[in-house]
């Protein structure tokens, strides 16, 4: 049985993002989630190339022509910086987890290494496979 | 603190005994972390090696991916980063989905996780044990 006295009172509201000034902490905190997302749907086509790479080199190379595709490179790029803010930002959060760096200095100074380590780790990827001979 | 309730003579220790804790919820988050520090070498092997492939043709491909080193890794990618969509996705769903729908969407995201590492898992394991 749930005590009446609570249901009388009006419980306290989060702030609406809507009126919230975004913050680097909040940003963050939300992209990390956001690019989560987004490479859950990266895994599904990472299944789809492996499994057009075990059908035989037709769908193989249908797989190989879309990622070619002005579109396929975007989406490409997309994912490599999503990938690298995922991972940047998943090292930030178990340096969190071992109960270190939660000073506010601390927090700001791991949020911009983790958007300039993913900034220049995409550039370098793309950079890397321009030189490989994409 | 609540207002005194005359006809609710129970402490709040005992109201709130059975609301609380289930005692493993640390489980899920524990697996969570775990599978992200297995993720971070296997994605930096991932991307290193699509990186070294990206002017390869399919027969240099299946070679590369033929070698034990390659098979093994990709299958052990495929297993850490499907767990670890998994549990994400279940966070995900859990702080969004107040509904029946959450059961729903959670036994939804298991079963395609499952399914699509089985099926990356399989599609490898061909390639690499193909004559």
């Amino acid at each position: 049985m749930m005590p009446s006295s609570t249901t009388t009172r009006p419980r306290p509201l989060s702030p609406n993002v809507q009126i919230y000034r975004p913050q680097l902490t909040s940003v963050l905190s939300i992209l990390n989630r956001v690019t989560g997302i987004l490479l859950s749907a990266c895994a599904v086509v990472l299944v789809v190339w492996l499994v057009a790479a075990a059908w035989g080199p037709r769908s193989y190379t249908a797989m190989q022509g879309a990622i070619a595709s002005w579109i396929g490179q975007v989406v490409l790029f997309g994912a490599t910086f999503a990938v690298f803010l995922h991972l940047c930002g998943g090292i930030r959060h178990l340096v969190w987890d071992s109960v270190r760096g939660f000073e506010l200095r601390s927090i700001y100074i791991s949020g911009w290494a983790v958007v300039a380590a993913s900034v220049v780790l995409t550039v370098a990827a793309w950079i890397a496979g321009a030189l490989m001979g994409g | 603190m609540d207002p005194p309730n005359i006809q609710n003579m129970r402490t709040p220790l005992a109201r709130a005994i059975g609301f609380g804790s289930a005692k493993e919820g640390g489980g899920a988050w524990r697996a969570e972390r775990v599978s992200a520090v297995a993720l971070v070498p296997l994605m930096l092997w991932f991307v290193g090696s699509i990186i070294a492939h990206t002017g390869s043709d399919y027969v240099t491909f299946i070679i590369w991916l033929k070698t034990p080193l390659a098979a093994i890794l990709m299958i052990l990618f495929l297993f850490a980063a499907f767990y670890h969509t998994a549990l994400g996705l279940q966070v995900v769903i859990e702080d969004y989905v107040h509904s029946q729908a959450k059961f729903r969407a959670i036994i939804a995201v298991r079963l395609g996780c499952c399914a699509l590492a089985t099926a990356g898992v399989v599609a490898t394991l061909r390639v690499a044990m193909s004559g």
